[in-house]
Parts: C-alpha cells; sequence; structure tokens
C-alpha cells in the first residue's frame, strides 16, 4: 500500500502524466489544423502522424533513431545547464563549431591509423564545442555578462567562423559545401544500416544513449552535480554553503557545450550524403534542443525519450507529404505541446487531488 | 560626405528593427516577464502584414497601405503574445516554455499557412513604400541627405515609439507601476496595483511592438516573405539586455549594432575599408564581437528588472 502511494505521488509520474497529456493535446490542436485546412485526409493523415517512424517497419525506426541522435544531444546540452540555472540558447553555436572540427579532422588527418580516426574526430568535436561553451561560461561567471546573449553572439560568431574556415581549408566550390571526409573518420556502422535499411545509420545512437546514462549519473549520484543542482536551484544558499559558484557556471556551460558539439560531430561524421553547407543560417538542431529539454523536464532520461519521440513524429511528418500536407504541421504540433509544458503544475495539482481524493474514500470505507 | 549619408542611411534599416522590438521587450521584461519570443511574435507579425500586403497591393498602395499593415501586424504581435501572458502570468510557468513554443509555432504556421494557399513559401509584394526623398525636409542641407532621403515612413515610426517609450515608462503613472511590478511586484500589490494586469499589459506592448518590428525588418530588406526575420528578435533580446533595460541605453544599443552591421554588409561601398585584405566573413562577425567585448566591459553592475523571471503569487512572501 505505501509503495503504491509513492509511486502515484512520484515527481516522475506525475511529470510523465503531464506529458502524456500534453502530448494528447498537441495531436489534437494538429488535428483541427489538418481538418481546416483539407479535411478529407486530415484522419489517415494523423495516424500517419502518430504512427511516425512505425510506417516504414524498420526503415521508419532506423530513420527514427538516426533522427533523434543529434537532438537528444543537444537536449542535454541545454537540459544540463538548466540544471545549473543557466539558459544555454547557444547549442547551436556549439554544434556548428563541433561539427566544423569533426568534419576538418576526418578529411585531414587521415595520417592517423584508421582504426581510431573517427575517435579522434569526435574529441575533437567535443572540445571545439566545450570551448564554444566555456566562452559564455567564463564571461558569466567573471565578468557578469548575461549567458543569453553571450551565447546568442556565440552562435552568430560560431556560423561565420565556420563559414570562414570551411572555404579556406575544406571547400568543395562546386557544391557550397564540405569535402567527402576520409572513410575511416566515418562512425562505425556496426551492422545497424543492414539492420534497419537506412545508409546514415550507425552507433551513434548507442553513443548518445551512453553519454544520458552518464549525465544522468553526473546529475544524480555526484557530489559535483549535486552542487550543480544547488546553484541552479538557489545560488545563494549553495555560495553560503561553501561551493564555488563561478567555477560550476564555468563547468557547466563547458559540458553543455561540448554535448552538442558531439552532436554536431554525430551528424556530421555519418558519411553518406551528410556535408556542412555554406550558408549563414544558424543550426536549428541547436533550437530543437531547447524543445527535446523542454519536452524532457530537463532529465536526461526524459530527454532521451523526448528526442526519439520527437524524430518519431518528425518521421511522420514526411510520411504525410503523400497526402500533400506540408511537413511544417509537426513544428506546429511540437509546439503545442512545448506550450501545454506550461500546464504541467495545473496537471500535477490535479493527479494530487484525485490520488487524494481516492486514498481519503478507501480509508473512509475502512 | 556621400558616404556619411549612405552609412547613416543604411544603419537606419538595420537599427530601427531592433530598437522597435527592443523597445517592446523592455516593456514586458521591466513588468517581470521574460520575453524570448520575440522571434517569434516578429515572426507572425511579419506573416500577418506581408500576407496583408499580398493580397490589398492591387487596391492601395504606398504609405496608407504600409500603415495599415503596421496596424496588421501590431495587432497580430498583441493577440499572440497573450498566449506567452497566460502562461506565464496565470499559469506560473517557466516564461521560456511559452517562448520557445511561440517562437517555434510561427514560422511553421506561416510556412504551413503559406503553402495551403499558395503552393510556393515565400509571399511576394511589391515595395511601394521607399522615399528617395521627403518633401521639404529633404531639401535641408545635411540634415536633408542624413535623414529624409533613401528611405521609409518606418523610421520616423520607430524613432517616435521610442519617444514615446522613454515618455511612459519613465514619466507616467503606469509607468511607475510597470517597473514597480519588476523590482518588487508583493510591495505594487500592497498598495492597490493589480500585478497580474499591469504584467499583462507589459507583455501585450511588447507582442503589439515586436509584431510591428517584424513588418519593419522586412519591407527595406526583402520582396518577399520567407517565414523568418533572421535571428533579429534574438539579436533584440541581446540588444535589450546590452541597453541594460533602459530607454535611453537601448536607443545607443540599437544604433551600436545597427553601425556594426551597417559596416559588415556594406564595407565594399566603403572606401577606405574597401581595400583592406580582410574577408567578408571576418566583417559579419563583428558586430557580434564587438558587442562581446562591450558587454565584458559594462556588464558589472547589471541593472535587471529584480523580479524579472519570477511568477508573481500572491500567497507567497
Amino acid at each position: 500500500m505505501k509503495k503504491k502511494h509513492n509511486l502515484l505521488h512520484s515527481e516522475g509520474t506525475s511529470s510523465f502524466f503531464s506529458a502524456i497529456m500534453a502530448i494528447a493535446v498537441g495531436l489534437l490542436f494538429g488535428l483541427v489544423i489538418l481538418l481546416i485546412s483539407n479535411y478529407k485526409y486530415a484522419f489517415p493523415a494523423l495516424i500517419t502522424i502518430i504512427k511516425g517512424g512505425f510506417t516504414d517497419g524498420t526503415t521508419g525506426m532506423g530513420q527514427v533513431l538516426y533522427m533523434a541522435t543529434p537532438m537528444i544531444l543537444t537536449g542535454l546540452s541545454v537540459g544540463f545547464a538548466f540544471k545549473t540555472g543557466l539558459f544555454n540558447i547557444g547549442a547551436s553555436g556549439q554544434f556548428t563549431s563541433g561539427a566544423f572540427v569533426a568534419v576538418y579532422i576526418g578529411i585531414k588527418w587521415t595520417f592517423l591509423p584508421p582504426s581510431i580516426h573517427w575517435i579522434v574526430a569526435l574529441l575533437g568535436a567535443i572540445l571545439a564545442g566545450a570551448l564554444w561553451g566555456m566562452v559564455p561560461g567564463i564571461l558569466k561567471a567573471l565578468a557578469n555578462v548575461n549567458e543569453v546573449i553571450a551565447s546568442i553572439m556565440m552562435n552568430y560568431i560560431g556560423i561565420y567562423l565556420v563559414n570562414m574556415l570551411i572555404v579556406k581549408t575544406i571547400y568543395d566550390p562546386l557544391k557550397n559545401q564540405t569535402l567527402p571526409i576520409a572513410k575511416s573518420a566515418v562512425i562505425p556502422r556496426g551492422g545497424l544500416d543492414k539492420m534497419f535499411g537506412v545508409n546514415n545509420m550507425n552507433i551513434g545512437i548507442f553513443i548518445a544513449i551512453v553519454v544520458v546514462v552518464i549525465i544522468y549519473i553526473i546529475l544524480n549520484k555526484t557530489t559535483f552535480g549535486y552542487e550543480l543542482k544547488a546553484c541552479g536551484l538557489s545560488p545563494d544558499a549553495s555560495k553560503y554553503a561553501g561551493i564555488n559558484d563561478k567555477r560550476n557556471i564555468i563547468l557547466s556551460m563547458v559540458i553543455a557545450g561540448a554535448l552538442a558539439g558531439l552532436g554536431g560531430g554525430l551528424l556530421y561524421l555519418s558519411g553518406s550524403g551528410k556535408y556542412m553547407q555554406v550558408l549563414d543560417i544558424l543550426a536549428p538542431e541547436g533550437f530543437n534542443g531547447i524543445s527535446v529539454a523542454l519536452l524532457g523536464m530537463s532529465n536526461p532520461i526524459g530527454i532521451l525519450f523526448a528526442g526519439l519521440f520527437i524524430a518519431h513524429i518528425k518521421v511522420g511528418g514526411y510520411n504525410i507529404q503523400l497526402f500533400n500536407y506540408s511537413t511544417e504541421i509537426i513544428d506546429i504540433i511540437i509546439a503545442v505541446i512545448i506550450y501545454c509544458g506550461a500546464f504541467a503544475l495545473m496537471f500535477k495539482n490535479l493527479i494530487y487531488k484525485l490520488t487524494r481524493r481516492n486514498k481519503m474514500e478507501k480509508e473512509e470505507e475502512r | 560626405m556621400d558616404i556619411l549619408y549612405f552609412i547613416v542611411q543604411q544603419t537606419m534599416f538595420f537599427a530601427i528593427p531592433l530598437l522597435i522590438v527592443a523597445l517592446g521587450g523592455m516593456f514586458s521584461e521591466r513588468s517581470g516577464v521574460i520575453n524570448i519570443a520575440l522571434e517569434g511574435i516578429m515572426v507572425m507579425g511579419g506573416f500577418t502584414s506581408i500576407f496583408f500586403i499580398h493580397i490589398m497591393q492591387g487596391t492601395i498602395s504606398g504609405q496608407l497601405l504600409l500603415i495599415l499593415a503596421i496596424l496588421v501586424a501590431g495587432l497580430t504581435g498583441g493577440l499572440f503574445s497573450l498566449f506567452h501572458a497566460f502562461a506565464s502570468i496565470n499559469l506560473k510557468a517557466d516564461q521560456t516554455i511559452s517562448g520557445t513554443a511561440l517562437n517555434m509555432f510561427a514560422p511553421a504556421f506561416a510556412i504551413f499557412t503559406t503553402r495551403m494557399i499558395q503552393t510556393v513559401q515565400q509571399i511576394q509584394f511589391t515595395d511601394t513604400f521607399f522615399i528617395s526623398k521627403v518633401p521639404v525636409l529633404g531639401d535641408i542641407p545635411v540634415i536633408g541627405p542624413l535623414l529624409f532621403r533613401n528611405c521609409y515612413i518606418t523610421t520616423y515610426i520607430g524613432i517616435g515609439i521610442a519617444i514615446v517609450a522613454e515618455i511612459v515608462i519613465n514619466h507616467t503613472r503606469f509607468g511607475l507601476r510597470l517597473r514597480a511590478c519588476g523590482e518588487h511586484p508583493q510591495a505594487a500589490d500592497s498598495v492597490g496595483v493589480n500585478v497580474y494586469k499591469i504584467r499583462y499589459a507589459g507583455v501585450i506592448i511588447s507582442g503589439v511592438l515586436a509584431g510591428i518590428g517584424g513588418l519593419v525588418f522586412v519591407v527595406p530588406t526583402s520582396t518577399n516573405f520567407n517565414a523568418t526575420v533572421a535571428g533579429y528578435g534574438f539579436l533584440a533580446l541581446a540588444v535589450l539586455i546590452f541597453g541594460q533595460w533602459r530607454t535611453k541605453r537601448i536607443i545607443f544599443a540599437a544604433f551600436f549594432f545597427g553601425i556594426m552591421k551597417t559596416f559588415a554588409s556594406a564595407y565594399s561601398g566603403i572606401p577606405f575599408l574597401k581595400g583592406l585584405p580582410i574577408s567578408n566573413e571576418v566583417y559579419k562577425m563583428i558586430p557580434y564581437i564587438a558587442t562581446l567585448i562591450v558587454l565584458t566591459i559594462s556588464s558589472k553592475s547589471s541593472q535587471a528588472p529584480r523580479a524579472e523571471g519570477i511568477p508573481y503569487d500572491k500567497g507567497s512572501r
């Protein structure tokens, strides 16, 4: 009896229920939009969206895993910084700089033994992302610069710097994109490409899952993680308790940046058909990360599922083009789902009231 | 002299939308609500107003059409911002949630709707709003070519908004109450100010101005609307923080950024810069690097509203 009571009241359960409610509302809203724009195919289209990655069997599922990988990492990046009370809007720039260094190493450092080439490239991506995240961290800790504005500036500096470096070093002028990376720099496929029938599929998703676990352990099982969360919840109290908040701000941003950078590396080292373009556009993966982090409530495990879910309905979004709907409907649905996250507090209170009433009724029966 | 005129005219195109949107953000944030939805609201305002121009340009044209479009943009922005207000004021939710949702919703909605109506996602419009010379004023020596030639009416509207914003926030009863709600809502409440209402007003004003800013950004820089304002909403947020949430400093920050942007995009038209062996991308980076440096020097004492980002709960102490 007592165990059940704890389960119903636990943070995780109510978060899960409010997430499900939010998703239901989001899909309902999507249905309304589909009905308004073309009522004939609205229901089959909605079912296609919900089926998402499962529509095309293993190919679709592979596609979901492939798409989810970078989003999970940028989501972790934003979520990790959230835990420390920092808003890392700069995942985009960190992602781009990580991607560039990975691709650069992937093209130029062919002197490395093939077996470790891709690993070195990924490490490069992590370092570049960490460096890009460190700048706003240091500015925040030492000069009190608002991390939001510093991250926004670093996003733009990142995209222009990367464009310049691509053109100077690893440019294919005919296609306005980077040269292809060496075969040894492509992340091993581990047979997943054949298993799922998706060309780009590789062990990246497993790397992402391992990172999720590592971040979970850091946040929940270590003193360092505890200090970070304490800084996020109450900077003054943690300072009073002797926690070095400046060091923690910098480290938090460094780790957040490293995560986003790794995401960039994982995406652009997947080989066939994935090249960095020279465009003045911020990487959307970084901003998707904010959505993933919010949907996953900044919890690493939540972020993993949020990333998979968003990738899942995005694949569904590609499939509804069959019915002549535009894929943007998915972003509309995701936006509504995130917005419903604002109701989480209300949902939680509702669940709390309902469960309490049940309990009281039972006690009365007794 | 011609170069100076050119730089000033160009600066206006970059600085005015930033100024309008950042001032909008100021009203929201000084009332205590962080508004990172500025980008999304700009897109929404740009979308409806450009669509309005697209439909109406057969019947009316010129400044009247532009002014009507500005009203449409402001109305859209104001309505759209209500979602942010509801989530962050009534639901007391984390204010990044609704901000992110709105930012994501706006471009998706704009593209989806446009595609459903006309298959192409860009909305074309004809620019009948360009003023090559304002009558009489354009003939004044120095000031004429500096401020009254090769311009849009939006420049003056932007400057007008800045003046009104300064007066409203610093010299009216409403402004005082708004600031009180952002600094110490409990104190404001204790003397009978309705914190929720004032915060709603702050967010709606920011929505109206951001909506207008969306249109003001698109008109001088393009002849079609492609569901984007190129990150100007986030830049406006940066200008707002750079400007330390104060009108005069925001004006300075917007123009500082505008001038930097002008050098970045038009350096090839400026002889002494054209000769330098510096790549295009470096010029593009300069505005952002310069902002970071200025911030590093000037941020030691942040003047952010104290209660910013904290939902107001009557029961809390």
